[in-house]
């Protein structure tokens, strides 16, 4: 019956070419538009590391009370004298500060330009608790942080510029000057969006090339290479901006429990009520602990633009849909008079339901194709509105092919739901009548 | 017009109409703020910089090495590139307009004010700086060579000279007369007073955030000791192709010891501005796009339903006809009915036209909706509307009043 039902569906389709094309269109452009847009909010909202990002957790502690912040919100960075103080506290199960650096690379053949590189200053930790993929070697040890060793971990990108690829652990790089023995090589490693920088990257942006030890850039003086906030004037020199309150270092800690959470909430109010009675802050602990979604939420991740345009496509789909509702309406109702003839013969309503809903199927169908199409179109037009960093995690991945073609059908059987019951309502003898 | 037939009519199509007018609805809300989105989106990109933007190219560069005072090597690189042939003039900046990314600083008259009157942005810059953006002098002095001095960023930024823009001169003073007055560029800063005021300088970043202030700019005569360079340069009419390609050979010859990133190293100002408003432009054209299908798959969609209404009562038109009523008649029934559906649209759709723009402007910080942009897209589906509807109105028109005879 099913083929029979497809048969007549497309012979109907065929007899009116001109409605059921523009059927096809409006399901082809709402279900593409819906997608273009929604596979850049799926990029831009994606959980970067969906195995660890409720044990995971930023650290913001205010040092800068209410005059400064607003609606009571800590800033989003901390104090030199704060990611040092709990970094050495070490009641986490793992820790590590971070900022990011922008040192250049000089090879050992002379006749190669330096080389400009993305990188991090961070503990020993950063590497185990964000699951980062060693190729060689491993992540340095604590015990390098504490001796504020030149250590450093480059990615597969930098070893095969540097080293050709090869065996590089225990070999020299030089960045700006000064020399670090290779501890381990990760492979190509950028989760996106990226959780543990996102007040500086926004979120998205091309894998760092290296990563040293938070102590070892300290001392060389590395200022940072993203946002340094400052409330007052740090007064002169390197020592005297350590010292003051100015903020641009992240930090992060991994707790395996939810008490685990709490305890180090606890020990968190603790710090900032003690930092109060030191007389450095003037104002009650406010302190937040936030997981990594939680952290891309109150970062606002997602660009306005995607979130907007996914809005706005939506309420296109919608559109289209009502569009359809009309058509096929339309469409259904002119066959009334072979409706009752079927009926008549003993046709049940059910039956009625199920060939119109196959023909509707089939529209749904094609637009599908159609809107797959034009989704692709439109993922390769994502670079025009959104920056390279974003539109590149724009794919037509299966997924979403698949999800553009279910849309479709389920949108086409939507919008056919009640034209199909008015056809179904139709009254035999009264279309026997009036012929 | 005989709008109580139709009325009554209609109300034996409930489903249609109200497909029709719940369509119409949905599409004023979505045209009106999309149309909205696009104005503001071109409004802020049409903005100018106050520069002459033609033959200046923009350089990023960053010093390799350990260096302790990278002042000298800046001095180096600047007299090798005012040197070359094709330019005309050159400066090292911390920042230039539309750069995306640069220093801000809040603005007081009194040292000790806890409150700043606005923000600004800062641009360290040398004597040549002016002539090479093209920037008009409108008040006072251009820094002098002598004035300007190699600085620290990480000490004090307050400099003993300033130049700021008219922008900033009307924000700070009422009567906007700035010259030869003292501001105070960070709390506990010191005094700097006001050389020079020119006419129209922009700030670097082109977001929302800075809106409130993209017109604040204040230049201090600074070379600023740090490994990282902007160098603006004016090429001469005709060289700035040529120049592309000098101006890296040049550095690199100076000096090896250096990083120009292959992509974003050099551009001309016209790649500068195309990157910084790339963003806007494409969320126009994409919000364009999406009121152009939307209005024809509504159009068409209208288009469709008329047809089949006309088609389902050929024969109460031919009894129409037959009793009388001429084409015309016939014609303005079906353009009135559909006027009535559409202004049943549109009323709707202008509250959701403007609950959709308060759910922008909550989420999203979006401006208030122009009530403009509600009555021009009223007035356009209307349009539409009678405009979808002609073609299968002037059908029915021509259903002959033979009709009435048949018994279909």
């Amino acid at each position: 019956m099913f083929a029979y039902y497809l048969q007549l569906g497309l012979r109907s389709l065929r007899r009116n070419p001109m409605l059921t094309a523009l059927m096809v269109m409006a399901i082809g452009f709402g279900v593409a538009a819906s997608m273009t847009t929604y596979s850049v909010f799926r990029a831009t909202s994606r959980n970067p590391i969906p195995q660890k990002s409720d044990v995971l957790y930023m650290v913001q502690v205010d040092n800068w009370g209410p005059e400064n912040t607003e609606k009571g919100e800590p800033p989003d960075a901390l104090t030199y004298i704060d990611a040092v103080a709990l970094g050495r506290a070490k009641q986490a199960h793992r820790q590590t500060a971070i900022y990011p650096i922008g040192p250049s690379v000089i090879p050992d053949d002379p006749s190669r330009l330096p080389m400009r590189q993305g990188a991090y200053a961070v503990g020993a930790d950063f590497f185990p608790m964000f699951e980062a993929p060693f190729l060689q070697g491993g992540p340095w040890t604590t015990e390098d942080d504490d001796k504020h060793a030149s250590v450093i971990v480059i990615d597969r990108k930098l070893n095969d510029k540097l080293f050709n690829g090869g065996q590089s652990v225990g070999k020299q790089v030089n960045l700006d000057g000064r020399l670090f023995r290779v501890a381990g090589v990760i492979d190509e490693w950028n989760p996106q969006p990226r959780f543990f920088d996102v007040v500086n990257t926004g979120g998205f942006d091309d894998p760092p090339g290296l990563y040293i030890p938070y102590s070892r850039a300290v001392d060389l003086q590395l200022p940072t290479n993203g946002n340094n906030n400052c409330a007052k004037d740090p007064g002169e020199g390197w020592d005297n901006y350590i010292r003051s309150e100015c903020i641009w270092n992240g930090f992060w800690v991994e707790l395996p429990s939810k008490a685990d959470a709490v305890a180090y909430k606890r020990y968190l109010e603790g710090y900032a009520a003690e930092q109060q009675r030191a007389g450095r802050f003037s104002w009650a602990p406010n302190v937040r602990l936030r997981n990594v979604m939680e952290w891309l939420d109150v970062q606002h991740v997602v660009p306005p633009e995607s979130q907007i345009s996914l809005a706005v496509s939506l309420g296109f789909l919608v559109i289209c849909l009502v569009n359809t509702v009309g058509l096929l309406l339309a469409k259904f109702m002119r066959r009334a008079p072979e409706i009752g003839v079927r009926r008549a013969l003993g046709a049940s309503r059910r039956t009625i339901y199920a060939q119109f809903l196959i023909e509707a199927g089939t529209v749904g169908l094609a637009g599908g194709l159609l809107g797959l199409i034009l989704t692709g179109v439109g993922v390769l037009g994502v670079g025009l509105v959104f920056p390279k960093d974003i539109a590149r995690l724009a794919t037509l991945d299966p997924t979403l092919i698949l999800l553009t073609l279910v849309v479709a059908v389920a949108a086409s059987l939507i919008a056919a739901f009640y034209p199909t019951w008015r056809a179904a309502q139709v009254q035999p003898a009264w279309q026997l009548k009036s012929n | 017009m005989q709008i109580k037939p139709i009325l009554a009519a209609l109300r034996r199509h409930k489903s249609g109409t109200i497909l029709i007018a719940l369509q119409i609805a949905l599409t004023l809300a979505i045209v009106c703020n999309a149309l909205f989105i696009i104005e503001q989106r071109v409004s802020r990109l049409s903005r100018t910089t106050g520069m002459d933007e033609t033959n200046v190219i923009a350089i990023a560069n960053r010093y390799v090495g350990p260096g302790t005072s990278f002042t000298p090597t800046v001095k180096t690189d600047l007299a090798a590139i005012r040197n070359l042939a094709g330019v005309e003039d050159a400066y090292a900046t911390n920042s230039y307009p539309l750069r995306n990314g640069g220093w801000s600083m809040g603005v007081r008259l009194k040292p000790d004010a806890k409150k700043e009157i606005t923000s600004t942005t800062l641009y360290f810059i040398d004597d040549h700086a002016l002539k090479t953006l093209g920037v008009k002098l409108i008040e006072g002095r251009n820094f002098n060579a002598g004035e300007v001095i190699s600085l620290d960023p990480r000490n004090s930024t307050s400099l003993p000279q300033v130049i700021i823009t008219k922008a900033l001169a009307q924000k700070l003073f009422e009567d906007g007369k700035a010259l030869g007055k003292t501001i105070y560029l960070s709390q506990e800063g010191k005094p700097s007073t006001v050389i020079g005021v020119v006419e129209k300088l922009q700030v670097p970043w082109v977001g929302t955030w800075a809106g409130k202030f993209d017109q604040n700019a204040a230049m201090l005569p600074a070379i600023l000791d740090s490994n990282y360079q902007n160098f603006v340069v004016r090429t001469r009419p005709g060289q700035q192709e040529a120049m592309l390609k000098a101006l890296p050979k040049t550095l690199y010859a100076t000096s090896r010891m250096r990083v120009i990133p292959e992509e974003t190293g050099i551009r001309t100002f016209e790649q500068v501005r195309a990157r910084a408003y790339e963003t806007d432009r494409g969320m126009a054209i994409l919000m364009g796009i999406v009121c152009a299908v939307l209005l024809a798959i509504t159009a068409a969609g209208i288009v469709g339903l008329s047809s089949f209404w006309v088609g389902q009562r050929r024969k109460q038109i031919g009894v129409r006809r037959a009793l009388g009523a001429t084409k015309n008649d016939i014609l303005s029934y079906f353009m009135t009915e559909n006027f009535l559906i559409a202004l049943g649209g549109v009323i709707v759709g202008s509250l959701l036209a403007v609950g959709m723009n308060q759910w922008l402007f909550t989420r999203f910080e979006m401006e208030r909706l122009s009530l403009t942009y509600v009555a021009v897209g009223v007035v356009a589906l209307l349009a539409l509307g009678q405009a979808a509807v002609l073609a299968p109105a002037l059908r029915a028109s021509r259903v002959s009043p033979v009709e009435a005879t048949r018994t279909v």
